[in-house]
């Protein structure tokens, strides 16, 4: 038999089906393949009985000819969703013996379309990273290694256990959180595609909270109709999220392989950064090229706000965590540290709880909301975020249909090689996402080839609210014309 | 605009977060970097420009006021690091 982890999601879910593949087997093949993979550290947590058990429970309904659109397929979960009886930590000390007495309402969701739970994977603590490195459990290690080197790359953050688990065959697909390109920048260090649905899509209901204006759920994937069929399980109106749309899902897949004649797509001339690398820059033109080749029309367009949306994020991001987090106080749950007052028993617990990076958001999230700086800082960010948005709404006012760019600055870079002197240095790989997440907006990434190094770059599209079936159908153009590219296993 | 080492405490114990003074200094030239980096935002002219409330428009809805949810203490002290007959312990807080 070949290698069962080797199927796409799409060809899996064909085989279950037909009854030619069983859940049982295809599990314990992605059972296997966790278990001699450990090395990467995507998982931090195997949760071999339970993936058993759902296994087993899929097969019985399958058998019976039911079962839902997922029946039988066997997923990683981000640890930032909260799993009911399984560990979820957010890749925190603080959380770290945190189980969850409920189960967040986008799992929940594809648990009841027949999904598979295989295991809960590494992030960076609390989502805030762009490499995967500030993670209690430690960094987790690319399946991408550059030609003729043997150094350890980074798999991309902060949902780096999700795309290292997909481009390494550890699941079929995996859910992921975006607050600034959690899913498209590490979906496009790995070759793996990642979208980030419009915000209101998925319920926040259940993930840990990181920035909540910012925050939302996806799917990372081998192919792009892979993230539409989870993508439809994983959406909806949800009551217990009161910023979930109350609008119809549409089944995403559908939008894949349709026709894209007659498009308009937008080139954002401010997309052209200093230092960004001739490979990137080549890569985006070829995108246009066969964009152009489907039928699309190219336009120019600017997006002038766009160098001021990273400043801004790392004002918004951190002042609203600052907030969220001000729950982990070591009396509800999580770790506590003894003091000799209350407020020593705080200040003890979260320097002991948060890693260095998180301390360092909630930080200048305090400063930015204190009395005084409300106005300079918070205040004006919210206006530059109103100007961001404004931006697109005015280039999708022209008649674009969606925006093409580069998903991110450079390829993947080594563990331990970018941020420790400077913060700022990291925070510089979401420049092209960040401004996603500032307008509310769907972006999916696409891969797009290789560099000289053989490190996977990625394409990112941009799209309407509530549109992302424009971008399936235009990511499955970028996807035929492009290729599919597979690390070479040396783990 | 920076901050001194001072303002470094100060927002530390704001937000409850035990800052040894051997790491006051470090801590003070990270927040720098970032509030030095977010300093480009002063070139931009907002005057009338509103702030963003909600990047989606959406109406806020309204639900039944009815309880839907409790009697499950046991579940919400669940995860406590102390609890007591589905009380939090926290040290004494009030002599």
């Amino acid at each position: 038999m070949t290698d069962l982890t080797r199927l796409t999601l799409t060809e899996a879910r064909a085989l279950l089906k037909a009854r030619k593949l069983s859940s049982k087997d295809l599990t314990e093949a992605f059972l296997s393949a966790m278990a001699a993979a450990r090395t990467l550290n995507a998982y931090v947590l195997e949760t071999p009985d339970k993936a058993r058990a759902m296994a087993a429970a899929s097969d019985a309904r399958l058998a019976k000819g039911e079962g839902g659109p997922l029946e039988g397929i066997p997923l990683g979960i981000k640890d930032l969703f909260c799993t009911e009886g399984t560990r979820t930590t957010a890749s925190s000390r603080i959380l770290g013996g945190f189980v969850p007495q409920y189960e967040s309402t986008v799992t929940s969701q594809l648990w009841r379309d027949g999904a598979v739970m295989l295991g809960k994977l590494n992030n960076d603590e609390f989502a805030m990273g762009s490499s995967n490195e500030t993670s209690a459990f430690g960094p987790v290690k690319s399946p991408w290694k550059s030609r003729g080197s043997n150094a350890d790359l980074v798999p991309g953050g902060s949902s780096g256990g999700s795309s290292a688990a997909v481009a390494a065959d550890l699941c079929l697909g995996a859910t992921a959180t975006d607050t600034g390109g959690s899913i498209r920048q590490p979906a496009a260090f790995t070759a793996t595609v990642g979208i980030k649905p419009t915000y209101g899509r998925c319920s926040r209901w259940g993930i840990v909270a990181f920035a909540s204006s910012l925050d939302q759920a996806g799917p990372i994937a081998k192919t792009v109709a892979d993230c539409a069929a989870l993508l439809t399980s994983m959406s909806g109106h949800d009551p217990k999220d009161t910023t979930s749309a109350d609008i119809a899902v549409p089944d995403f897949e559908k939008a894949v392989g349709r026709s894209v004649k007659g498009m308009k797509i937008g080139i954002p001339k401010e997309y052209r950064v200093d230092g960004m690398s001739a490979e990137i820059g080549a890569l985006w033109e070829k995108g246009a090229a066969w964009l152009k080749e489907a039928g699309c029309e190219l336009v120019d367009v600017s997006l002038p706000h766009t160098k001021y949306a990273l400043p801004a994020y790392y004002i918004v991001a951190p002042a609203e965590a600052s907030s969220n987090l001000a729950r982990y106080d070591g009396v509800r749950y999580g770790l506590r540290v003894p003091g000799k007052d209350i407020v020593d028993l705080y200040e003890k617990t979260r320097a002991e709880g948060f890693g260095r990076e998180v301390r360092r958001r909630i930080m200048i999230g305090t400063y930015v909301l204190s009395a005084g700086y409300y106005d300079a800082y918070y205040l004006r960010a919210q206006k530059i975020r109103t100007l961001i948005k404004r931006d697109f709404e005015q280039v999708y006012a022209s008649g674009v249909d969606a925006i093409l760019t580069p998903a991110t600055p450079s390829a993947a870079f080594g563990i331990g090689e970018k941020g420790s002197a400077d913060p700022v240095e990291m925070y510089l790989n979401d420049i092209f996402t960040v401004t996603v997440n500032m307008a509310g907006l769907p972006g999916i990434a696409v891969p797009g080839g290789l560099d000289g190094q053989g490190l996977p770059l990625g394409l990112q599209l941009i799209g309407r609210p509530f549109d992302e079936e424009t971008l399936f159908s235009l990511g499955g153009v970028i996807e035929k014309a492009a290729g599919s590219f597979q690390p070479q296993r040396w783990w | 605009m920076s901050v001194d080492q001072a303002t470094v405490r100060r927002i530390a114990h704001l937000a409850r977060i035990a800052v040894p003074e051997s790491e006051v200094a470090k801590l003070q030239g990270e927040l720098n970097a970032i509030l030095g980096f977010v300093e480009q935002l002063n070139e931009v002219d907002v005057a009338g420009v509103e702030p963003m409330t909600s990047v989606v428009p959406m109406t806020m809805k309204m639900r039944q006021d009815v309880v839907t949810d409790g009697g499950i203490a046991a579940r919400v002290t669940a995860n406590a690091p102390a609890a007591d007959d589905s009380y939090f312990l926290v040290p004494k807080v009030v002599e």
